[in-house]
Parts: structure tokens; C-alpha cells; sequence
């Protein structure tokens, strides 16, 4: 009403001068923008859609190439299963890397947990349940003493996880003494250790146990991130930790958190790699802590912390069985599929390069 | 056993060296043992066997070993603190087998004997002698013993090969092309891998020598052609690993898995049926006969020889099997058990 009011009334000399001036509200300024604009906007606000189109797009062509062998459900719940170990240490790594660390540890532990639990079971006579606990227990601590490096002592992630990578992999050989404990052997006296190695039959498909639970981790972490406070301050600390400091998150505190819940996630990977490999095997995994590395990154969680969706992962990991099965079934040697994860995997950091110089 | 390993381990990290000298008196002959860990079973037997001898023939003798395999560094300082100590000889596991080469030298130009112990020196004549297994004739061994147990259906059989690493260091083709003549294919270039073209051949894939590589090897293969029914694995832990993926098939029964090395749980494995055979080679002879082969040189200034037509000491090797056929020696499972290592 006013508004018609206003315009209506003869103006004021004085105001006549403002004709002639712009009548626009301040706003920013608006570049006409191209697809690639509107793609790199469009990811910056949607980080997990790269890997997602990724993965479908290989999944297409080598579906297309490889035909009914790569596309059985049976190949589909394999590549589920053989990434489900690197997937869970994948989970690990992403809660590290979101506050802008790295942890190059979380294989070791998982392994050395695992065999800690089979010692215990096997060697010692501990009932396997508690076998597995005191395995858990010991990923928190041994994920504890990395953050409690990190952050009483100050030291980078890299370094302190590269050393005790090195710390707890001298453990695990002293206390298997380099021997694995034999599947026959678990099967006598625990069986329980083997217990994410079962599986359902669905259709084709051949779901593991330890498929499901990886599903289940990403699920459990996905909602601790996104829906509770201490997620958010996680993704805080990662995206700038004095901001975060400086709005009364007790960083120091919450990091320990993190690198304790990453140590519990490979604690639970231990138990789920005795079902996967189906024997306690010390030699297993041992390129493990870079290969959750890189699902990381293919999964676009951006190295410098604070961005990317914890699923992200878990089709970076998916991204990974893909290629690997697709070219095997399409007859490419081991050496290119290696060259292939390689490429992957700095195009992935540079497509998150790329989202992140995003302009208005 | 554990405690002094932790012993060792420590004064690993704060010497970067694990050295355990014993005394050694003017007169003695001394001689050294230089392995790639002291953790490896395969290496403590050698290590047992260093001992053994050590006292039989009154070689007072120090041992080393590196944090980790590939750790070069701490041999090399592990060569030279030999040669300071005026010994006879070395025992030496390489871990670079290129690299060590210049102080490999510089210790026998001092005087001393140096012997290669189951990994050969490139070249091999940087050494004076190499005691090693002939692991061409390992896998000729498996190679003959399933050809034999199939019979008539070898001609049809269908072949998974689990190999070692993309790499494929010496032992690897050693092996694979061993199994294969062994089995009766045309290997074509010994010293490679893959340029066969034997339709039996259902694929390679690598294992790094563990489970969880043996496992997802098999499951690849398997996906390529399901009706495998001989896996050649390069060892024990990866035939183990094949057997758990094969017995997510549905298919453990009717498959036959061959294997390399004779350790322990290895032979457990034969014992309870998850492989069919295996070559067993024995760690503890290596570094028992040279031992041995110190004492003759600093008495006698005597190098030893190499075995008949190779270039190297040929220190056995067995197969062990439940199921002996015929036309191939073998031994049974207890005697595999009383010699195994680990």
C-alpha cells in the first residue's frame, strides 16, 4: 500500500536527481555462467557425485566390455567382498583425514589387532569373545596414542602415524613371530574369529557377512557425522581448528576422539579380515594403510579436512574393486591395473583441486 | 623365545643393529650370519642350524639381521663390523641383492669367505659360493606330481597360476616355469613369465606370498574360468589363502593345490588336505653347511663347489606329500614334519 502511496505523489525536486540513478538492489555480481561453471558449483555443493558418476560410468563400460561375467550378481557381491576390508579401513582413514590429518597406521593396527586376537584365542585359551573385545580395546588405545601424539605433543599426523605404522607392524611380526594361525586351527578351537567370513546367498549373489558390516560402519559413521554435534565439530576442526577452537570446541579433546573411534573402526576391520582371509595371516595386508588412502581420495574427501561425505569412501573403495575386476575379466595384466588405481587417483585430486577454487 | 626377541628388538631400534656376538677368542675361527630378519621362521631355523654347527665345529659365531626385509643399510653395516672383527666368513641373506655387491667385495678382498645363503647375489658369482634350493627343480617337482596324479586328464587339465609380485624376482619365474615344465608345458623363454601360450593355462595372478593375496588371486581366476582343478601357488600362505576362496565356491574338493617352501603349517595343510603336495627346502642346511664350509676355507683356503651343472650349491629339496605317485620321489608327511621349518 505505501509503496503504491510513494510512487504515486508528485516527487520533491530534491529527488529527482535519483532517476538517474541505479535502482537495483546490492547483490554480488553475477558471471553469466558456462557448463563448467555450473558443473564445478554443482560439485562443490555436492562433493560425492564425482565418485558417483565415476563408479557408474566404469561400471557401464566395463559391463559393456567384460559382459555377462562382470555384470553376474555373483562378480557384483564378489568385488563387494574383496573391497569390504580396504572399505573399512577406508571408513578409519575418513574420519582422520576430515580433520586434516592423515593416518598411515590403520592398517598396521588392524592387523596387528587381529593378531592379538588370535593369539589370545589360540595361544593363550581366552574365550574368542573376549578375545575380540580386548582386540577392540586395543584398536582404541593404539588409535589413542596416535591422537594423543598428535595433539599433546604436537607433532604432524604424518609423521607420528608413520612411525607408529612402523611400531605396531614390529609388534604384530614379534607377536605372531611371522607364523600365521591356519584356518583348520580356527575352526577347531574359535571359530567365532571367522565369523564375518560366512555368508548369505541372495539370488547369484553372495553376500559375506563382512560385506554387511562395512555397510553397517559406514551407515553408523555417516549418521555420527552429519546428525550429532560431535560430527559437526569433526567437519570443524577440519575446516579451520582455531575458528573451531575459538567457538568453544575442545579440539584437542575431540581429535583424540577421532583418532580413538578410527583405532575401534580397525579393531573391528581386524575381526572382519580373520573372516576374509580366513586365517590369522601377519603378511596380509601390508600395502592396506595406502590403499584406504587412496578409496579416500578417489571417494573426493578433500585432503585438506573439513569437506567431502564419509560415503564418498566407500564408493572410492567400490571404484577401485571395479576397475581391478573389470580389467582382469578383460584380460589386462596385474601391472596395468596397478597404473590404472595410479592415474585414478591424482585425477581424483585434481578434480577436488579444481571444486574447491570454486567462485562466485 | 619371545623375551629375547623383544631383547633383540630393542637393541635393533637403539642401534639400529641387531647383534648378538659371542666372544671370540684370539684363536677361534670366527664367522658371521647376516639374515634379512630374525623374526622370519624361515630365519630363525637358519639361524638354529648357524648354531648347531657353530658348536660342532668350534666356529665362534656372530649373528645380524635387518629391522625388516629390505632393510639394506643395517647389512651393510652388519659386513663391515664383520670384517672389523677379523672373522673368517660371512653367511649373508641379501636383501639387496644388487646393491650389497660393492661391500660383498671389499670383504672378500679383507680375506674373507663370503656364501650367499638361499637368496643368489646379481650377479651370482659376487659371491664365492650360493648355498641355495634349486627352486627351478621345486616346481618341477609339484609340476610332476600333478601331472601324475591326474593321469590322462592332464592333457585336459586347467591351470590357475598364484604368483608372487608384479615384479616377478627370480624365485618367482623360478618356480612357475619349474611347475610347469614339471607338468609337461612348453615354457617357451625360461626367464619369463606369461609368453606360453599352453590353452591349460588359465591365468596368473599375484599373491604377495600371503592369504589374503592367495584368497582374491583364486577369486579372480576363478571368475576368468570356473572349472580350475590345478592351482600352482608360489607358497604355503598362498595356497592357503586359495583354498579359503575355493572353498567359497563350493569347489575345495577336486581342485589340486600345489605349493613351495615346507614350512610347518605348511605341511599341517598337506596333513588336513588343503594341499596336495608340497617342495620343502631346508633353511637349516644352508647355514649349517656353511658353516661348515668357513672352517674348510680358513684351514684349508678350500672354497666350495657349486652342484653339478649349476651355478650354484644345491642344498636339497623334498616333496612332501600323503599321496606319493609314482615315478616321483617323495617323502611322507612325518618326515615333512620332523624337517620343517617355522
Amino acid at each position: 500500500m505505501s509503496e503504491t502511496a510513494r510512487t504515486s505523489r508528485t516527487k520533491q525536486e530534491y529527488e529527482q536527481t535519483l532517476d538517474a540513478s541505479d535502482k537495483a538492489v546490492a547483490q554480488f555480481e553475477h558471471k553469466s555462467r558456462n557448463f563448467l561453471d555450473a558443473t564445478q558449483h554443482f560439485l562443490h555443493g555436492n562433493p560425492t557425485m564425482v565418485p558417483v558418476i565415476v563408479l557408474v560410468i566404469s561400471i557401464i563400460i566395463f559391463g559393456a566390455l567384460a559382459g555377462p561375467k562382470f555384470f553376474s550378481p555373483f562378480n557384483l557381491s564378489l568385488i563387494v567382498q574383496q573391497v569390504s576390508i580396504i572399505g573399512i579401513l577406508a571408513a578409519a582413514q575418513s574420519l582422520v583425514i576430515l580433520t586434516a590429518g592423515i593416518d598411515l597406521s590403520v592398517g598396521a593396527i588392524m592387523v596387528l589387532m587381529s593378531v592379538v586376537m588370535g593369539q589370545l584365542a589360540i595361544t593363550l585359551g581366552v574365550p574368542a569373545p573376549l578375545a575380540i573385545l580386548i582386540g577392540f580395546v586395543g584398536g582404541i588405545l593404539a588409535g589413542m596414542l596416535n591422537g594423543f601424539l598428535v595433539t599433546r605433543i604436537k607433532l604432524p599426523p604424518f609423521i607420528v602415524t608413520l612411525g607408529t605404522w612402523n611400531i605396531f607392524f614390529a609388534l604384530n611380526l614379534w607377536l605372531s613371530g611371522a607364523q600365521s594361525i591356519r584356518s583348520q586351527t580356527l575352526d577347531e578351537i574359535a571359530p567365532l574369529l571367522k565369523f564375518f567370513g560366512e555368508s548369505i546367498a541372495i539370488g547369484g549373489a553372495r553376500i559375506t557377512y563382512g560385506s554387511v558390516l562395512m555397510l553397517v560402519i559406514f551407515a553408523v559413521l555417516w549418521y555420527i557425522l552429519n546428525h550429532t554435534s560431535w560430527g559437526r565439530h569433526v567437519y570443524a576442526i577440519g575446516d579451520d581448528k582455531e575458528a573451531a577452537e575459538l567457538s568453544g570446541i575442545r579440539t584437542n579433546r575431540t581429535l583424540i576422539m577421532v583418532y580413538g573411534l578410527a583405532g575401534l573402526v580397525c579393531g573391528i576391520g581386524a575381526w572382519a579380515s580373520i573372516g576374509r582371509v580366513g586365517s590369522v595371516s601377519p603378511q596380509s595386508f601390508q600395502e592396506a594403510n595406502l590403499q584406504s588412502i587412496t578409496a579416500v581420495v578417489i571417494g573426493g574427501i578433500s585432503l585438506f579436512g573439513g569437506r567431502g561425505s564419509i560415503i564418498g569412501p566407500l564408493i572410492g573403495a567400490l571404484i577401485v574393486g571395479v576397475f581391478n575386476s573389470g580389467l582382469r575379466l578383460v584380460g589386462v595384466d596385474v601391472l596395468w591395473q596397478v597404473f590404472a588405481i595410479g592415474w585414478l587417483t591424482i585425477i581424483a585430486v585434481a578434480i577436488d583441486q579444481w571444486i574447491r577454487k570454486v567462485s562466485s | 623365545m619371545k623375551k629375547t626377541l623383544v631383547g633383540a628388538t630393542l637393541g635393533a631400534l637403539a642401534l639400529g643393529l641387531a647383534v648378538a656376538p659371542n666372544g671370540a677368542k684370539a684363536d677361534e675361527i670366527g664367522a658371521c650370519l647376516i639374515t634379512k630378519t630374525d623374526i622370519n621362521p624361515f630365519f630363525v631355523k637358519m639361524k638354529e642350524g648357524a648354531q648347531a654347527a657353530s658348536v660342532a665345529n668350534g666356529v665362534s659365531l656372530s649373528t645380524f639381521a635387518g629391522k625388516i626385509d629390505g632393510d639394506h643399510e643395517t647389512q651393510v653395516q652388519a659386513i663391515e663390523s664383520c670384517i672389523a672383527s677379523g672373522a673368517k666368513g660371512i653367511l649373508l641373506t641379501a636383501s639387496d641383492t644388487k646393491a650389497i655387491v660393492p661391500v660383498v667385495k671389499k670383504a672378500r678382498d679383507a680375506g674373507l669367505l663370503v656364501i650367499a645363503l638361499d637368496t643368489p647375489l646379481e650377479p651370482i658369482d659376487s659371491a664365492d659360493a650360493t648355498f641355495a634350493t634349486d627352486n627351478f627343480k621345486a616346481g618341477e617337482l609339484i609340476g610332476q606330481w600333478a601331472a601324475a596324479k591326474l593321469g590322462d586328464e592332464a592333457s585336459e587339465a586347467k591351470i590357475a597360476f598364484l604368483d608372487l609380485t608384479p615384479s616377478a624376482p627370480s624365485v618367482d619365474v623360478l618356480r612357475d616355469q619349474g611347475f610347469m615344465k614339471g607338468f609337461g608345458i612348453d615354457i617357451k623363454d625360461p626367464n619369463k613369465i606369461g609368453d606360453e601360450d599352453d590353452p591349460r593355462i588359465v591365468g596368473h595372478d599375484i599373491t604377495n606370498g600371503n592369504e589374503e593375496g592367495g584368497r582374491k588371486a583364486m577369486e579372480n581366476l576363478l571368475q576368468q574360468d570356473s572349472e580350475i582343478n590345478v592351482v600352482y601357488t608360489i607358497n604355503e600362505p598362498a595356497a592357503a589363502g586359495a583354498y579359503e576362496a575355493l572353498k567359497s565356491f563350493g569347489m575345495e574338493d577336486g581342485v589340486l593345490i600345489v605349493s613351495v617352501d615346507g614350512g610347518c603349517p605348511g605341511v599341517l595343510n598337506i596333513k588336513d588336505g588343503v594341499i596336495g603336495a608340497t617342495s620343502q627346502q631346508y633353511p637349516l642346511d644352508m647355514a649349517y653347511k656353511g658353516i661348515e664350509a668357513i672352517k674348510a676355507w680358513a684351514e684349508s683356503g678350500e672354497k666350495p663347489a657349486n652342484s653339478e651343472g649349476l651355478n650354484f650349491y644345491d642344498t636339497g629339496v623334498n616333496l612332501v606329500t600323503g599321496d606319493p605317485a609314482e615315478g616321483v620321489p617323495s617323502i611322507d608327511i612325518d618326515e615333512g614334519m620332523k624337517r620343517c621349518w617355522g
